[in-house]
């Protein structure tokens, strides 16, 4: 009868098949809660009005301790702290085992981007889900810690560079219909480890399908190479791999980004210090640079930057996937 | 009989003139820079450390500030990169530098020994050091936030810290070193309250904020040192790349969060354990009325100070540690709310039938109550391991820590400081101001970190430099809160401040206290006694009456209840 309140004032709607539960366990912790705060904060209000300082007033002696009541205030807590975790652990033990045959999805956090890959290769930088099914999420780091975390879903866990940790949800409701983003309105997904600079930003959408529309959108997802040009395919991957994260498009060359600007830059020379270097050599912007610049981006660190851009591997970005993105590359003006 | 009497302390550096006091036994620097008394130690401490309060206050203004609007109010000045260093160095300022030494080492200094009626620490030498200490561990963190600043946040989380470009060598250097500070510290309360009690102080006669300070010591002696290993060990891999954490190495960045917390989660009962203290001795004095439940509270405290040791895991409900690992340690962190409860109840039980007295340090007490049950029944969302699933690394957190360290502490300090102000200073303040300033730092508060609840159970996570735009009206409370709290807080030290130039001399006991601090003059004289305080019970004010021609209480010697002869 109080979760109207509840919902209202704390927690976003549920959406998840374990929403609930850990809802109502909140509820109870926050009654209870309530219950005591106004019995401690009551006597004490009540204990200051009555026995204030005034003339005429003085103490009166009574027993400084009580043996069964001290004994009774301190057990009854004890039983009801029981009760509370209890409730909590046999919650959690649900949460942290995902059931038998789980959709699985990796999900590959480096600074500042999530990627999710589906089991017929798709990879998006949004997630998206089908509803009311269960979804196991292999968590990655390719770097520091990190943190998924689905408000609407409940559901949290680090992202631990070189182990894999999971954590998996059925999704309740859709967010809209249709594979078009813009015919849904989604939840959020946040980064919720502290990761450097752009963790407030490490930020994704979480879509939930109708079953049908999921198939569909996963099928398109999966075969970006083939099913556009290698432009249009370049500025998908560009995104979705996170590199918008650090390179502005825009000519914006301030800390802002942590990377240099990438338009118009094709086949100029730049200035860069090549590891274990002092002396900068100059370079011009072609193919072999930029692959080399994903291979293995702290080789030759443009003047005035630090190293600090994720080593994309063959396994999070494959040759052809570079080809696309350097045919991108070079239609920015 | 080892009482200490003035004819064994000749020391011809010290004026011996009746009316002199610590203050003005000598004068100098020097005399202050290297002076053995613990009450001059203590003073200096109080001021470094509302030094740094005053600077990790105004990086929380400058940080709330930022969060004004969802993209920052400051815009490119400050930067991502800014406020990342913004909330790392009001974190680490406010913990290294000024929570956890303010209660034990400016007030614990000051008056502990006074408490147990003795002419100092056990190892003023030592304590001098413990000092320094913090003097070079302060200089380290200056170091680093004026070089490339600090943004690993206060936990210094590998791998993260290991491969950030700021200076985290100069800030761990500095943690290091203030370890030693905190380590000296409590090694010398534990040896004081050891082996220097006077006759007759059996350990249940003890004042309780005694038994806080001496299960602080305790937890700062053992936990301690397995920082300054983490450290050590963190300093080892950013320089040496060892691999211990790094996980590109073969390391585990979650080995890290155990030690760290083994440490850390300790260090929190480092910060709330003394206020306990103060607490008790705020309650009963101005209730005139015995604490209630003595055995039960010293009992806790000891109790909280082991227990603090097996919680550490609840930091890492969500870092893929095992299950079984999380229920285990969800269960222990239940264990230590319990103590913590009772001492609640017995504060507030202490007030039953009393005459209570709502001078300013009261209304800080009285405040503490109202805060730390917040605090600490908020702790439960977190202790149970569904909700906190969510819960984690939320705003949630963060209110649920303030309302206990700031809400907690910081409340139970100030009023302490309010309590003995008069002892340490031998001036009033202006009670009317007192209170009021009391009350806006209350406001404040609650303005602050209220909303921030609200704002954590819908899933703003903590250390956002920017967030989404449901999120505003929150921050925007929080941060009208803080102002308040600013002005409130700024006020109540002014108060204080101001009283030293035309405060009303202090009488040696003010409040009615029963504890042998007030049995000397106020300021204490260079040696704290004139000749050996008479023990009696700490909570027994049934021989003390108001004099109003000095403005404090004596001793009634027609008082019909007498306490009993000494035994030596």
């Amino acid at each position: 009868m109080y979760s109207i309140l509840a919902d209202t004032m704390f927690f976003p709607p549920e959406r998840s098949s374990v929403a609930g539960t850990v809802d109502g366990l909140f509820d109870f912790i926050y009654y209870l809660s309530l219950f005591f705060f106004v019995l401690v904060v009551g006597f004490m209000i009540y204990f200051v009005l009555k026995y204030y300082q005034r003339p005429g007033h003085t103490e009166t002696p009574s027993p400084s301790h009580n043996e069964a009541l001290e004994i009774t205030w301190s057990i009854i807590p004890s039983i009801l702290v029981g009760v509370i975790f209890f409730f909590g652990f046999t919650e959690y033990l649900n949460m942290r085992e995902a059931p038998e045959n789980s959709y699985e999805i990796q999900v590959i956090a480096n600074k500042w981007n999530w990627l999710f890959r589906y089991p017929n290769g798709a990879e998006s930088s949004d997630l998206h889900i089908p509803v009311d099914r269960d979804v196991k999420f292999l968590l990655q780091s390719q770097d520091v810690l990190h943190s998924f975390y689905i408000p609407a879903f409940r559901i949290k866990m680090d992202c631990v560079p070189g182990r894999y940790t999971w954590t998996w949800a059925r999704a309740t409701d859709t967010t809209g219909s249709g594979i078009d983003d813009s015919s849904h309105d989604p939840f959020h997904l946040f980064c919720a480890e502290y990761c450097g600079q752009k963790h407030s930003q490490m930020r994704a959408l979480v879509y939930v399908h109708e079953t049908a529309d999921f198939e569909l959108w996963v099928e398109k997802a999966a075969n970006i190479l083939e099913n556009n040009t290698p432009e249009e395919a370049g500025e998908i991957l560009f995104k979705r791999k996170g590199c918008a994260q650090c390179h502005s498009l825009d000519g914006d060359n301030s800390a802002k980004y942590a990377g240099p600007p990438l338009n118009g830059q094709w086949g100029t020379d730049r200035q860069v210090l090549p590891r274990g270097s002092s002396s900068p050599i100059t370079v011009k912007m072609d193919e072999n640079y930029v692959r080399q610049s994903i291979r293995q981006p702290n080789a030759e660190i443009v003047v005035g930057r630090k190293p600090g851009m994720t080593v994309f591997t063959p396994q999070l970005l494959k040759d052809e996937e570079i080809t696309a993105i350097i045919a991108y590359l070079k239609t920015l003006k | 009989m080892s009482t200490i009497t003035p004819e064994t302390q000749i020391d011809s550096g010290h004026n011996d003139d009746p009316s002199s006091n610590y203050l003005t036994s000598s004068s100098g620097f020097m005399s202050w820079a290297f002076t053995l008394d613990h009450k001059r130690i203590g003073v200096m401490y109080l001021v470094g450390i509302f030094g740094s309060f005053f600077l990790g206050g105004v990086l929380a203004l400058l940080l709330r500030l930022h969060l004004l609007v969802p993209n920052g109010l400051f815009g490119d000045w400050v930067s991502l990169d800014r406020y990342n260093q913004l909330f790392t160095l009001h974190g680490a300022v406010m913990t290294f530098l000024f929570i956890i030494p303010s209660i034990p080492a400016a007030l614990g200094n000051f008056v502990l020994p006074l408490m147990v009626g003795a002419k100092d620490v056990a190892f003023p030498r030592m304590n001098l050091a413990s000092f320094h200490l913090w003097v070079f561990g302060a200089i380290f963190f200056l170091i680093a936030l004026v070089t490339t600043g600090l943004d690993t946040g206060w936990t210094f989380y590998t791998p993260y810290s290991i491969e950030t470009q700021t200076n985290v060598i100069a800030a761990t250097i500095g943690a290091f070193i203030l370890g030693f500070s905190s380590i000296f510290t409590g090694l010398n309360f534990i040896v004081t309250v050891n082996t220097m009690r006077p006759p007759g102080m059996t350990w249940f006669k003890m004042p309780l904020f005694m038994w806080a300070i001496y299960a602080t010591a305790i937890i700062q002696i053992l936990a301690t040192p397995i920082l300054g290993i983490t450290l050590l060990l963190l300093m080892g891999e950013r320089i040496l790349g060892i691999g211990i954490f790094d996980p590109s190495m073969g390391g585990d960045p979650v080995l890290f969060q155990h030690f760290f917390w083994f440490y850390s989660h300790p260090a929190v009962y480092i910060m709330i354990l003394p206020a306990m203290g103060i607490m008790s001795e705020l309650m009963s004095v101005y209730s005139r009325k015995p604490i209630f439940g003595y055995t039960f509270i010293a009992y806790s405290s000891i109790a909280i100070a082991l227990l603090g040791f097996l919680v550490w895991g609840h930091h890492m409900f969500v870092s893929g540690q095992s299950p079984m690992a999380a229920v285990i340690f969800s269960g222990l962190t239940f264990s230590v709310s319990i103590p913590s409860a009772i001492k609640v109840f017995n504060w507030t039980a202490t007030m039953y039938k009393g005459n209570i007295n709502l001078a300013t340090p009261m209304c800080y007490a009285l405040s503490f109550i109202f805060l730390f049950t917040i605090g600490g029944l908020t702790g439960l969302f977190l202790g149970a391991l569904a909700t906190d699933i969510h819960l984690h690394d939320t705003y949630f957190v963060v209110a649920h820590f303030h309302y206990v360290m700031m809400g907690g502490t910081v409340i139970a300090f100030v009023g302490g400081l309010y309590h003995w102000w008069p002892k340490i200073f031998g001036v009033m303040y202006n009670e009317f101001f007192g209170r009021l300033f009391c009350a806006v730092v209350f406001f404040g508060f609650n303005l602050t970190f209220l909303p921030q609840f609200v704002m954590g159970s819908r899933g703003m996570p903590r250390r956002y430099a920017t967030y989404v735009d449901e999120y505003q009206i929150y921050h925007v409370l929080s941060t009208i809160g803080a102002l308040t709290l600013g002005i409130g807080m700024v006020g109540a030290i002014a108060v204080l401040v101001i009283s030293l130039f035309n405060g009303r001399k202090a009488p040696a006991n003010p409040w009615g206290a029963a504890t042998l601090e007030w049995t000397c003059t106020s300021p204490p004289p260079y040696y704290n006694f004139a000749h050996a305080p008479h023990v009696g019970s700490p909570y027994d004010y049934s021989d003390l009456k108001y004099d109003a021609r000095i403005g404090g209480y004596v001793k009634d010697p027609n008082a019909s209840k007498t306490t009993p002869p000494d035994q030596h």
